[in-house]
């Protein structure tokens, strides 16, 4: 079950015994974390439950509306950057007008998606970890285990619901604010006006950038919420192990966002 | 109703319990005392499987919780109340909603009945002032308080308690001590009290056992614990100013 102790090497081993223990451990962390994820997913449809639905009300406002200041500054710079760096290239060959098909295009594809994952990953992420984490070594969660009430499903599944749901909202709602920043940028700074800039997005960027980018930002939102939970609920050791855990859940989350992003992208294109 | 069975766990490189074995009877006080650091605390999360031993056997019943899984598990744990060292209250649900949790998530009642059973489990702890605050906002005390009113809100057979008197009055102390007295002889929970504090522990206690070095170096009803000539029990009684003649005259 979830309650575990801290891994240890009998006194007895050598130095490629130890290592040979180190790999095995790690892959079994891989392989609960995995199933962590998948538990949490097949609970979905406790979230019927009218008492499972307050929790998962409570886990959509902490992960949409609490990160959305954030996330609008990053993306609103985002597409200013992208569209002032590609604007001074392009104009070197009279192209400006096409800014807003380079800003539209990469954020749609990847810029979106990533910044997305990013920042609900550094926010979101490691708040549950630190949470859980805290709860852990509080014994609050041995305590919903001794009650018989699963914690992957009172704990991880609103939460694994409510990033379900956000990542792709905020994914599209960075993509809005950033084509938005471009256009800014475009007008004020490279005179491309409103109908072009729009006109020379809209000609290239196809549905499909869309849905591939929204698929991302879903899979980052599992990602970051099952990396985050598993780190928080096997925390030991007390505030240090909390500290630990927050730091391994934020850097595993931004590895696995870029990682995974290429083969997604990989996939599809 | 409790026994270990030659329990042995090794934690951190260590034999944090060294083939311990004991038994606990249906409808008795069983006291654990000890220092700090000693396993007390370990002790009683085998008895919930919320560690498991190196070796042995911990049974509940004919049933051995040690090696129980699924729906069994559930079952036996269903059979627990309790009170962890700390509180262990969720920090984002009230005092209340904390005790009405596990009504509300494991049982069919309705709200009515929940509201009722929360008032009578916050009132025997006298929390019930207390019961729209949240876990930050009172004492460490009142904390402990609030899960003892949690732990006996589903009314079960057997009560955990990790140090329910540490960190509270005099006053208080004495309070939760009669509690656990009643809840113990009117409603005949079996109790394991784990505690510092030797006073309570020769008062409420029918078995003492003093835990040192991973086993119990002394269980004896009240009245023989106080007698023992075991070095450990005498400097533990002594360092509270209990002594073979003062406990008597009470
Ligand atoms: N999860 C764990 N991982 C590693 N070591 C542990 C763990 N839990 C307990 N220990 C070790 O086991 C020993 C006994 O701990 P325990 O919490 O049972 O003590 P205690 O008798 O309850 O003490 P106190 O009176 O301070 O509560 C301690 O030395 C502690 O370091
Ligand atoms: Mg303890």
């Amino acid at each position: 079950m979830i309650t575990r102790e801290p891994f240890e090497y009998p006194d007895s081993a050598g130095y490629f015994q130890r290592l040979y223990l180190a790999t095995q451990e790690g892959l079994a962390e891989v392989g609960r974390a995995v199933l962590l994820g998948v538990r949490a997913l097949r609970e979905l449809p406790d979230l019927r439950r009218p008492k499972a639905r307050a929790e998962f009300l409570r886990q959509l406002y902490i992960c949409g509306i609490e990160s959305l200041p954030v996330i609008t500054v990053v993306a609103l710079f985002t597409g200013m950057i992208l569209a002032f760096q590609t604007g001074i290239e392009l104009r070197r060959y009279n192209q400006e007008v096409y800014i807003g098909s380079a800003v539209m295009v990469s954020m749609l594809r990847e810029m979106a998606p990533f910044i997305t994952g990013l920042i609900l990953g550094a926010c979101v992420g490691s708040a549950m970890a630190a949470q859980l984490g805290t709860m852990k070594v509080n014994d609050e969660i041995a305590a919903l285990e001794i009650m018989s009430i699963n914690p992957v499903r009172f704990l991880v599944t609103p939460r694994l619901a409510a990033m379900m749901v956000m990542t792709p909202i905020l994914s599209f709602y960075t993509c809005m604010l950033g084509s938005l920043g471009g256009a800014v940028i475009g007008m004020t700074q490279l005179n491309v006006p409103w109908e072009q800039y729009m006109s020379a997005g809209l000609e290239f960027a196809r549905p499909k950038d869309l849905f591939v980018g929204l698929f991302k930002a879903l899979v980052y939102g599992i990602i970051i919420t099952t990396v985050s939970c598993n780190e928080g609920l096997t925390t030991t050791q007390g505030a240090v192990g909390v500290g630990e855990a927050t730091r391994r859940a934020v850097i595993i989350s931004f590895l696995l966002v870029l990682v995974v992003g290429y083969f997604v992208t990989r996939f599809f294109y | 109703m409790i026994r270990f069975e030659h329990i042995v766990k090794r934690l951190a490189g260590r034999n944090v319990l060294d083939d311990l074995s004991f038994e606990i009877h249906p409808g008795e006080i069983f006291v654990i005392v000890g220092p700090s650091g000693t396993g007390k605390s370990v002790t009683l999360k085998h008895m919930v499987q919320l560690l498991r031993p190196t070796s042995g056997t911990v049974w509940v019943g004919k049933e051995s919780i040690s090696t129980a899984e699924g729906q069994a598990l559930e079952r036996l744990r269903g059979r627990f109340g309790y009170l962890f060292q700390g509180g262990a209250l969720l920090g984002w649900l009230t005092v209340a909603q904390n005790v009405a949790l596990p009504l509300q998530q494991k049982t069919s009642l309705d709200e009515a009945e929940i509201a009722r059973r929360v008032q009578e489990a916050l009132e025997m702890v006298d929390l019930w002032h207390a019961a729209e605050q949240y876990p930050a906002e009172i004492s460490g005390g009142m904390q402990k308080r609030a899960g003892l009113a949690r732990a006996i809100v589903q009314r079960p057979e057997i009560v955990l308690y990790d140090e329910p008197t540490s960190g509270l009055d005099p006053v208080t102390a004495r309070t939760i001590d009669r509690l656990i007295q009643h809840l113990n002889r009117d409603l005949g929970v079996t109790s394991v009290v784990v505690t510092h504090d030797m006073q309570g522990a020769l008062t409420i206690g029918h078995r003492v056992a003093m835990l040192h070095g991973g086993r119990f170096v002394e269980v004896a009803a009240p009245a023989a614990f106080a007698a023992s000539r075991c070095p450990e029990v005498q400097q533990f009684l002594e360092a509270q100013h209990i002594t073979r003649e003062n406990f008597f005259r009470k």
